[in-house]
């Protein structure tokens, strides 16, 4: 049985591969009804649209259906079942599990209980292999990852989104720019295990300093309760904006991404330019979700 | 061959059976035993020498365990805080079997996971379980590092 469970599991090979069938997905090559006799259980105990949809037209794009649970209020928990216990009733109704979570390593456990593939929507602060997979495909619709520049810019410390990328990105022999506020670095720890895959990370003070050395510019939020007031909040949020003039000179194929939602990380003048590939990078969810759901049930 | 006194220049006195955990890092005998799953509440009856002196180690920690045989796998965990420890068997006053202890590849339920968001903190039938690198131990939960002071973190 396939999980999905954290991009740690996955070579480079599997990378590939998964992102060669999303690009099948993505331009149609494939049988609108391979999912029809199958059914997901989406488990959402942690809020997420964004996630939650695409995972859901995903498997109608396939013609497959799903049963979900949206809240933690609607569902068992608040009577107290483990995740252990959902998970093994649910393996009984649905073809594959979709968890989101609250707590990290919650994939990781559903995986051990389930008797039907798991897929990791997200576990808290953890993993979310399919926005790294996502990511991935986006940067490959418009060049080869290899031996790229991409810059890392915002919360890198606290923010996951960014470690799993990093690691996704070590596969490739990309060069790695962090661009942080104090405080808010990327954790020695991963810094390191980097530096073990072979991956050259550059540390930026400032993202004005290397925005023109770059392919790629991966923005994340900065999040306000990391910040001890609302002033120091507004004062670093401010300095790493990405506005219109921070992009004069940038090369012209310079993509710039974001998980979304953004608060105010790029001004929405930015939208307008050539460089803004966020809307394009969600829509992407589909035909990644679509690989995924297709591959572990198929 | 005559058998030297166990009991000579020791503090503590000879056991007939069980086990004797010699060359234990000094300070971590208490360490050692929370490992092993014995309190003041088990039924083992234990002799502990601290800060002994010791020829290989300078001072030593050693534990005697009356009528009790540890099993490589149970002892194998201590190594983590006491990686020169002697297990010495003891059969009717003779040490009949003397082994090291590695350090496993594995630690289950041994471990707290230091992070509060890690699911092996809450109310689920699973045990923490880490992976022990040379650079700390690695929740295969949560993916967290713990790199130093193991000993505070042990269940
Ligand atoms: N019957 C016994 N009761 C209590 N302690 C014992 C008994 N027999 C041996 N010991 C203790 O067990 C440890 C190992 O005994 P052993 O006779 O093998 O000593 P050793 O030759 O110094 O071994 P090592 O090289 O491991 O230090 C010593 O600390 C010894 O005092
Ligand atoms: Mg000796
Ligand atoms: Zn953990």
């Amino acid at each position: 049985m396939y999980h999905i469970i954290s991009i740690h599991d996955f070579e480079r090979s599997d990378l590939d591969y998964l992102l060669d069938r999303a690009k099948e997905f993505d331009t149609g090559g494939y049988r609108s009804r391979a999912l029809e006799d199958k059914l997901a259980a989406l488990l959402f105990f942690e809020p997420s649209t964004r996630t939650r949809m695409s995972f859901a037209t995903a498997m109608a794009r396939l013609g497959g259906r799903w049963i979900s649970v949206d809240s933690v209020e609607a569902s068992s928990i608040v009577k107290g079942e483990t995740l252990a216990d959902t998970i093994r009733v649910m393996s009984n109704y649905a073809d594959a599990i979709v968890l989101r979570h609250p707590k990290e390593g919650a994939a990781r456990l559903a995986s051990e209980f389930a008797t039907v593939p798991v897929i990791n929507a997200g576990d808290g602060a953890g993993q979310h292999p399919s926005q790294t997979l996502l990511d991935l495909y986006t940067i490959r619709q418009s060049m080869p990852i290899d031996g790229i520049d991409v810059g890392l810019l915002g919360d890198l410390r606290y923010g996951r989104t960014a470690h799993s990328l990093a690691l996704a990105l070590a596969h490739y022999g990309v060069t790695l720019h962090t661009i942080a506020p104090g405080g808010l670095e990327m954790p020695a720890s991963i810094t390191l295990e980097l530096r073990e895959h072979g991956m050259e990370v550059v540390e930026h003070a400032d993202v004005g300093e290397v925005i023109r050395d770059l392919d790629v510019l991966y923005v994340t939020r900065i999040q306000r309760e990391r910040f001890p007031d609302s002033a120091s909040y507004y004062n670093v949020a401010s300095s790493y904006r990405i506005t219109l003039d921070l992009l004069n000179g940038v090369r012209d194929d310079l993509m710039i991404l974001h998980p979304l939602p953004r608060a105010g990380e790029i001004d929405s003048a930015v939208d307008r330019t050539p460089y803004a590939r966020y809307f394009e990078q969600a829509k992407n969810g589909v035909p990644v979700r679509m690989a995924l759901l297709h591959e572990v049930m198929k | 061959m005559s058998r030297k006194d166990p009991s000579g220049g020791l503090l503590i006195s000879p056991i007939r059976n069980g086990t004797v955990i010699d060359h234990i890092t000094a300070g971590e005998a208490l360490n050692v035993l929370r490992i092993l799953g014995i309190t003041g509440s088990t039924r083992e009856c234990l002799s502990i020498a601290t800060n002994v002196e010791s020829k290989r180690l300078g001072r030593k920690d050693i534990v005697k365990i009356e009528n009790r045989e540890l099993r490589t796998e149970e002892v194998d965990r201590i190594a983590l805080i006491a990686p020169h420890a002697k297990i010495n068997i003891i059969r009717d006053l003779q040490v009949v079997e003397k082994k090291g202890v590695e350090i496993p590849r594995v630690l289950r339920g041994v471990v707290r996971c230091p992070n509060p968001g890690c699911i092996t903190n809450t109310n689920e039938p699973v045990e923490s379980t880490f992976e022990v690198l040379d650079k700390g131990l690695h929740c295969l939960y949560c993916d967290w590092l713990i790199k130093n002071d193991i000993a505070n973190h042990i269940i």
